[in-house]
C-alpha cells in the first residue's frame, strides 16, 4: 500500500497512539517515557512535513475515514458526502507543518523542564492529546469534527494549565479558560446544528457548495466567527489568554500558542471556504478588522506595563494575533472583487499566512526562552533579574533573534509579514497602517525594556549561581530559531514556497469543495 | 406552531444557562449552568433530528413504520454528552481544588490573577 | 464519608452486581440497540460510585487497586486502536469483518445483521469507559480525602 495516502490519517494515528500508550509507557521509567513523547513529537513533525509535500505536489489530499478506499468520498448513489472526511489542502498542510514544529520543540524542552515533577505518565498522555487534537482541527473536513477536535484540545488544556496543581494561580487560570472555552464551544455545536437543520449535511465542503445566506446562516455566522475569534484571544474576549499562558508549564505554553493559531485557522476556514464570496457585505470582514486592530493596540499597551515575563509575553500575543486578522480581514474585504484582489488583497492574505507562521515560531521561542530563565533562575518577576546574559550566552542570543522577530526589525521574518500587511492595508485605509506602525514599535519598546532589564544590567548577588540549561531544552530552542533563521534569510524562497500556495488555497474556494464533490468514482 | 416548542425551550434553557455562568457568584452553581447550557444544546440537536411519527433508526427494528428519525443529530448528541462528561468532570476537580487553595467558592474572594 | 446504615448496604450487596450485568448486556448489544460502549461503561461505573455511597471511601479504597482500572483504561483504549489500524491498507476504520446484508439474509442465519468491528469496537470503547469513569470516581473522591486527612504536598513532588 502507498503510505503517501494515508498520510492525513496516519498525522492523527501517531499523537493519538502516543497519548494511549504512555500510561504504559511510563510504567518503563523516566527514560521510556521521555523517549516516546519525543518521538512521537518528532514522527508528527516528519509526517506533516511528507503532508505538505504531498499537497503541494498531487493537490488537495483528502481522507475517507472507515471507508472502502480512501478517496471513495462518495459512494455509489449518494449525491452527497457521507462518512468522516478529512480534507487537507496547502493552507492546512502548512499550519499543521507549524503546530508539528511547535509541537516538538516543546517536547523536547519539556524533557528536562519536568523532571523534577511526578505524574509525568498523565503529562505526557496530554500533551499528545493535545497534539492530535490541534493538529485534528486543521485537518478536518467536517465542521462536526471540527468540534470535537476542539473539544479534545481544549480539555487537555485545562489539564495542562493546570497540571501545577498546587500552584493557586494555575487552578485559576485553568476554570477561567475552561468557563469561557465551554460557552465558546457550546456556540459553536449550536451553530454546527443549525448548519446541519438547514442543509442536512455536516461536510465543509458540501454545506459551501450550496450556501445561500439567509437570516440562519448570518446567526450562525456570528456564532462562528465569535466564539473562534474568542479562541484564539482577540481583544474584548482576551483576560483568559496571559493566565492561561502564564500559569502553564512552559513546554505547554509554546503548544498552547499553536493550538490558539488552529482556532484561527478554523475562522479563516469558516469565512473563506464554507462562506467566501456568498457572505456578501462587509460586515464580518470589518468586523474582524476592528477586532484585529483593538487587539493589536490593547493588547501592547497592556503588555509594556506588566512585570512578569511570561504575562508580559501574553498580552503580546494578543496584539499579535491582531496583525492576522488584520492581514486576513483585509483580504476577506475584497474577496469578490478581481481588481482589488490582485491590487492589494492577496499581497494581504499572503501577509496574514506568513504572520501565522513567524508569530508560532518566534513566539513560541520567546515562551521557551522565558521557560529557561525560570528554570535557570527559579522567578518570574522581571525586577529581580539581571546580568544573565554572561550567565546564559545561548538563551539570549536566541530570545535577542526572536524578540528581534517579533518586533519587526528589518532583516528578520516578522519584518516581511509585517511589511506585507503595511502595505496592504494602507491601501484600504491609512488608519490601519498606522495603528500597525504603532503597535510594533510600542513592542520594539516593550522588548528592549525586557531585555535591559533581564540580560544586561548588573548582576545580581542572587544569580550568582546561575547556569545555562540543558542541552534538550537548548536544543528545543535552536529548532524553532533555526525556522526563525531560514525564514529570514531566505524570505523570496519561503515567500513562494511556503506560504503563496498556502494563501493561493485559502482564496480558492471552489477548489476546495471541488476536491470532495468532484472527487467521488 | 407547537412543532417549535421545543426550540423555545432550547432558547430558554440556553439564555439561564448563560445568565448563570455570568450572574452567579458560587462556582458550584456556574459548574451546573455550564451543564445546563450542554443539555439546551443537546435538547436542540436532537429535536432537529425528530420527523413527526419516526421511528428508531435501526433498518430491521422500525417494524411497520417508513419514516425514521435522523440518526446523525443522535450521533451528535451522544458525543457531546461524553465531552460534556469529561468537562463536567474537571470542572469539579478543578472547584474541589480552588476550595483547598483558597478555602472558598466565592468568585469575588478569588481573584489572585489580575491585570 | 461514613458507611451508611445496613439496610443501604444489605441492598447495595445484592442489587449492585446487576448494574454490571446490565451494563455489559447494553455494551454487548451495542451495535443492534441504542445504546452502546459509552452508554453501557457508564452503567458499569456506577457500580464504584453504589459501593463508594454504601460502605464509605475508606473501606473500598482498601479493596480496590486503581492500577486495575488504569490497565482496563489502557487496555480498552488499545483494542479500538487496533481495530481501527486493521483497517489498513482500505482505509483507517474500515470495517473488515462486515458481512453484506444480501449475504447474510441468503444464508437465512436470524435478522440482526453482523455488524463487524462496530460490535468489537463497542466491547473496547465499554471496557475504557468503564474503567475510565471508576478511576475518576475514585480519583475524585481520594482528592477530597488528601485534602482533609493530610497535607497536599506530599502527593505532588513538585519543588517550589
Amino acid at each position: 500500500m502507498n503510505w503517501n495516502e494515508h498520510l492525513p490519517a496516519l498525522i492523527l494515528i501517531i499523537p493519538l497512539f502516543g497519548a494511549f500508550i504512555a500510561p504504559v509507557c511510563s510504567l518503563g521509567g523516566k527514560t521510556a517515557r521521555n523517549i516516546l513523547l519525543v518521538a512521537i513529537s518528532f514522527l508528527t513533525l516528519i509526517v506533516a512535513f511528507m503532508l505538505w509535500r504531498h499537497v503541494l505536489a498531487n493537490g488537495i489530499s483528502y481522507y475517507v475515514m472507515g471507508g472502502d478506499k480512501f478517496n471513495l468520498s462518495l459512494p455509489s448513489g449518494m449525491a452527497l458526502p457521507v462518512r468522516i472526511i478529512l480534507e487537507v489542502d496547502a493552507f492546512s498542510a502548512f499550519m499543521a507543518l507549524c503546530g508539528a514544529i511547535v509541537s516538538f520543540a516543546g517536547a523536547l524542552f519539556s524533557v528536562n523542564y519536568m523532571n523534577r515533577f511526578t505524574g509525568m505518565g498523565r503529562f505526557v498522555s496530554l500533551y499528545c492529546l493535545l497534539t492530535a487534537g490541534m493538529i485534528g482541527m486543521m485537518v478536518t473536513g467536517d465542521i462536526f469534527n471540527f468540534f470535537i477536535f476542539i473539544e479534545i484540545s481544549s480539555i487537555a488544556s485545562f489539564g495542562l494549565i493546570a497540571f501545577w496543581r498546587d500552584k493557586p494561580t494555575a487552578i485559576e487560570a485553568s476554570f477561567k479558560y475552561a468557563l469561557i472555552s465551554q460557552v465558546g464551544s457550546m456556540f459553536i455545536l449550536i451553530a454546527a446544528g443549525a448548519l446541519y437543520g438547514r442543509y442536512n449535511m455536516l461536510n465543509m465542503a458540501a454545506i459551501g457548495s450550496v450556501l445561500k445566506m439567509g437570516s440562519m446562516e448570518k446567526l450562525v455566522l456570528v456564532f462562528l466567527v465569535g466564539s473562534l475569534a474568542m479562541k484564539c484571544g482577540t481583544f474584548p474576549m482576551h483576560m483568559w489568554l496571559p493566565d492561561a499562558y502564564a500559569e502553564a508549564p512552559t513546554g505547554v505554553t509554546c503548544l498552547l500558542v499553536a493550538v490558539s493559531q488552529a482556532s484561527l485557522y478554523g475562522l479563516m476556514r469558516v469565512c473563506f471556504s464554507i462562506y467566501g464570496a456568498t457572505m456578501g457585505s462587509s460586515f464580518i470582514p470589518w468586523m474582524l478588522i476592528v477586532f484585529g486592530l483593538a487587539s493589536m493596540f490593547f493588547g501592547v499597551s497592556m503588555a509594556v506595563v506588566q512585570h512578569e515575563i511570561k504575562r508580559l509575553m501574553g498580552y503580546h500575543s494578543v496584539s499579535q494575533v491582531g496583525y492576522m486578522l488584520l492581514g486576513l480581514g483585509v483580504g476577506l474585504l475584497v474577496l469578490d472583487d478581481a481588481r482589488a484582489m490582485a491590487d492589494y488583497g492577496f499581497t494581504a492574505i499572503k501577509g496574514g499566512v506568513f504572520h501565522i507562521f513567524n508569530y508560532t515560531m518566534y513566539k513560541a521561542l520567546l515562551f521557551l526562552t522565558a521557560g529557561a530563565i525560570y528554570y535557570a533562575t527559579g522567578k518570574k518577576d522581571l525586577n529581580e533579574m539581571g546580568g544573565l546574559a554572561r550567565r546564559m550566552p545561548y538563551t539570549t542570543f536566541m530570545f535577542v533573534i526572536a524578540a528581534a522577530a517579533i518586533s519587526g526589525l528589518p532583516p528578520f521574518n516578522g519584518f516581511v509579514s509585517k511589511l506585507l500587511i503595511y502595505e496592504s492595508s494602507f491601501a484600504v485605509h491609512p488608519f490601519l497602517a498606522v495603528v500597525a506602525l504603532v503597535t510594533s514599535v510600542l513592542t520594539l519598546a516593550s522588548f528592549v525594556k525586557v531585555f535591559q532589564t533581564a540580560f544586561l544590567g548588573p548582576e545580581k548577588s542572587s544569580l550568582a549561581k546561575v547556569q545555562e540549561v540543558p542541552a534538550a531544552m537548548l536544543i528545543g530552542m535552536v529548532v524553532l530559531t533555526a525556522a526563525i533563521l531560514g525564514a529570514s534569510l531566505f524570505p523570496s524562497w519561503t515567500l513562494s514556497t511556503l506560504v503563496e500556495p498556502a494563501a493561493r488555497a485559502l482564496v480558492d474556494q471552489s477548489g476546495y469543495i471541488g476536491a470532495i464533490l468532484g472527487g467521488g468514482m | 406552531m407547537i412543532g417549535n416548542a421545543p426550540f423555545f425551550v432550547v432558547g430558554v434553557l440556553f439564555l439561564m444557562g448563560l445568565l448563570g455562568i455570568f450572574m452567579t457568584k458560587n462556582l458550584i452553581k456556574i459548574a451546573i449552568a455550564v451543564s445546563i447550557l450542554g443539555s439546551s444544546v443537546n435538547i436542540f440537536l436532537v429535536a432537529l433530528g425528530y420527523r413527526t411519527g419516526g421511528t428508531i433508526p435501526v433498518h430491521f427494528l422500525a417494524g411497520e413504520g417508513s419514516t425514521m428519525v435522523m440518526p446523525t443529530p443522535q450521533a451528535m448528541t451522544l458525543t457531546a454528552i461524553v465531552i460534556a462528561l469529561a468537562t463536567t468532570a474537571l470542572l469539579l476537580s478543578l472547584i474541589m481544588l480552588v476550595w483547598r487553595h483558597y478555602g472558598t467558592i466565592d468568585v469575588d474572594e478569588i481573584r489572585r490573577l489580575r491585570g | 464519608m461514613r458507611p451508611l446504615s445496613v439496610v443501604v448496604r444489605t441492598g447495595c450487596d445484592i442489587f449492585a452486581w446487576f448494574l454490571v450485568i446490565f451494563g455489559a448486556s447494553i455494551i454487548i448489544h451495542g451495535d443492534v440497540t441504542p445504546g452502546g460502549g459509552f452508554q453501557g461503561g457508564a452503567v458499569v461505573a456506577t457500580f464504584i460510585s453504589l459501593l463508594l455511597v454504601a460502605y464509605g471511601g475508606k473501606k473500598v479504597l482498601s479493596w480496590v487497586r486503581l492500577n486495575i482500572f488504569n490497565s482496563l483504561l489502557v487496555f480498552g483504549l488499545m483494542l479500538f486502536f487496533l481495530l481501527g489500524i486493521m483497517g489498513f491498507p482500505n482505509s483507517f476504520f474500515y470495517n473488515f469483518l462486515a458481512i453484506p446484508h444480501e449475504v447474510v439474509q441468503a444464508s437465512g442465519h436470524g435478522v440482526i445483521p453482523p455488524s463487524g468491528t462496530i460490535a468489537l469496537m463497542d466491547i473496547a470503547v465499554g471496557i475504557e469507559v468503564a474503567g475510565g469513569l471508576s478511576l475518576i470516581v475514585l480519583s475524585m473522591f481520594r482528592g477530597i480525602r488528601i485534602f482533609r486527612e493530610g497535607p497536599m504536598e506530599e502527593e505532588l513532588g513538585h519543588d517550589r
